[in-house]
């Protein structure tokens, strides 16, 4: 209801010649066992009334990011011939996963400036999180904190990977990988210009647990007790079992 | 086919975990020991959080112990009352074990902790071993008996009590200060301790090995229970996925390591497992040595 009331406020608005209106291939997705990553699509549309602006070049970029969580980065140093962890960093809020896809190479469709307001390149979007406390080269600290979730696919940076059919539809898809943190992920869609944006749009995404993973996560969480007496019953049950049976097999 | 571990929050493949088990039982059924030493820092290396290895394999060991106490209290080789003093011991440490595990872990020094005490206990067990079995298969080509030392000064102590099954008539305070160093091990490292408790009872306590692996596993059962206990409702690090699938294939090894156990000599058992409990050590210490790939690393723990 809300996004029709919104897009029927952002089309009677005179001011705003071009607007993005979009959608995922799927708003759920589940983590069950046998989960293995996951590919989301997106596609979506630039609603216009007028002729297409030929002046300037249309870019499109799509960022999903994931639940923030607290996080300490920390630094080894060599402490008497051994590496041990020494300095670290507290942050407050970093998104567990990060991805922008884009039509173009990002420096092309925004200005730094533009960046700056949306927050939408890896580095910026995860140093608006950072503490400000703490280390002299708190940097080098995001930069490897980005650097190691960027090998692990959590933060992408997919320029070039959406694409755009005659200035007005666009698709593209973000792979999703398999240590996923459940939680809400925020997708949205900014349309540029000339260096800034257009027109934005946001929408959620739920990743969510579901079945025995769900059932024994909230269990281990909230029943700890129960929990781990079911462990020992489970592990008990195994032992005797395994003995019983082998017995069976001899004799 | 991989599978979503629900409290590891990482994917894996499961005939992996099945084979792992079944890799880390077949040895241990080969050489008597809960093979805890070697499952965590396999688990290490193959992605599962450190904090959820260490509490897992303590739930691991406890299946595993039991299915081996139940053949031995058949074989009346277990000596309850000596289990019981370890076992008092063992309590206090494994709740010791846990304050400092969680101490550590608090201020990002849990990885070092756990790596370091791989290292020391299993490069002093693996030596010692080494040299003594290597001592054994000389000493029965050359066709000399085994030396047995009868009487040292840990028979001086006070608070003596007869223990029937092993013959002993000793201090408790032995017994007791073995068990809380063992459980201390289980819960920092996530072994049962096996491989330091064998040798500790032989040659400290002089009990007879006939009932020093029954007992060793009487006790552990109870250690290891504890300190998951400990882990499940402080952490909640213990991942019963995890537990399970290690579990199945851990059983079935265990009993064909036991076969293949049978037709190896005492001494050249106990040189394998010594050179497997060094070259385990080697690669952790390298580890610890080398400078790292990456200097940096992330931790979560602020996320519960």
């Amino acid at each position: 209801m809300l996004r029709i009331l919104f897009l029927i406020i952002a089309l009677v608005t005179p001011a705003r010649a071009e607007i993005v209106v979009a959608g995922l291939s799927q708003n759920q997705i589940a983590i069950s066992t046998n989960f293995d990553g996951s590919e989301i699509l997106i596609f979506g549309a630039v609603k216009r009334e007028m002729q297409i602006d030929r002046e300037s070049d249309l870019g499109v970029i799509v960022t999903v990011s994931g639940p923030p969580q607290r996080l300490t980065v920390r630094r080894k140093e060599k402490w008497a011939a051994i590496w041990i962890n020494r300095d670290s960093l507290d942050v407050r809020s970093a998104p567990s996963f990060y991805a922008v896809s884009t039509t173009a190479p990002l420096r092309e469709l925004l200005s730094d400036d533009a960046d700056q307001t949306f927050l939408v390149s890896v580095p910026r979007a995860i140093h608006a999180g950072m503490a400000s406390e703490g280390v002299n080269d708190k940097d080098s600290f995001t930069d490897a904190l980005i650097r190691i979730r960027e090998r692990g696919q959590l933060y992408q940076l997919n320029e070039g990977a959406v694409t755009l059919i005659g200035d007005t539809l666009f698709n593209t898809s973000i792979a999703l990988p398999a240590n996923l943190v459940a939680g809400n992920y925020s997708v949205r869609f900014l349309l540029t210009r000339n260096g800034s944006v257009v027109s934005q749009y946001e929408t959620v995404m739920f990743v969510n647990k579901v079945g025995l993973e769900r059932f024994l996560y909230t269990m281990a969480h909230e029943q700890p007790v129960w929990y781990g007496l079911m462990s020992l019953a489970i592990a008990i049950a195994a032992g005797w079992g395994a003995s019983a049976i082998f017995r069976y097999i001899r004799t | 086919m991989q599978i979503y571990l629900p409290i590891a929050e990482v994917s894996v493949n499961a005939f992996l975990l099945l084979g792992l088990g079944g890799i880390v039982g077949v040895l241990s059924g080969m050489f008597g020991v809960g093979g805890g030493f070697l499952m965590t820092p396999l688990l290490f290396f193959i992605g599962i959080p450190p904090a959820v290895a260490v509490a897992t394999e303590a739930n691991q060991i406890v299946a595993s112990s039991f299915s081996g106490v139940l053949a031995h209290f058949k074989r009346k080789t277990v000596d309850v009352r000596m289990g019981v003093v370890l076992l008092i011991g063992g309590l206090f440490g494994a709740a010791l074990g846990v304050q400092v595990f969680n101490m550590l872990r608090a201020i990002g020094q849990v990885d070092l902790l756990v790596k370091l005490c791989y290292v020391v206990f299993l490069g002093v067990i693996g030596a010692l071993m080494f040299v003594e079995s290597l001592n054994a298969i000389r000493n029965t080509r050359k066709g000399k008996p085994p030396a047995r030392k009868r009487h040292n000064w840990i028979h001086n102590l006070p608070f003596k009590m007869k223990f029937r099954t092993s013959g002993l008539y000793i201090s408790v305070i032995p017994p007791m200060i073995v068990g809380v160093l063992v459980g201390i091990l289980a819960a920092i490292m996530g072994v049962g301790g096996g491989f330091i408790m064998v040798p500790a009872m032989i040659y400290l306590l002089g009990m007879p090995t006939k009932v020093v692996v029954g007992t060793s596993l009487f006790q552990i059962i109870f250690v290891t229970a504890f300190t998951t206990m400990l882990h499940a409702t402080t952490n909640f690090t213990v991942d019963i996925v995890l537990a399970v699938l290690l579990l199945i294939g851990g059983v079935i090894g265990a009993q064909i390591g036991a076969r293949i156990g049978v037709n190896l000599k005492a001494e050249q058992l106990r040189i394998l497992l010594a050179i497997m409990v060094l070259a385990v050590c080697g690669k952790l210490a390298f580890d610890l040595l080398v400078t790292p790939a990456e200097l940096y690393s992330i931790g979560t723990e602020g996320s519960h």
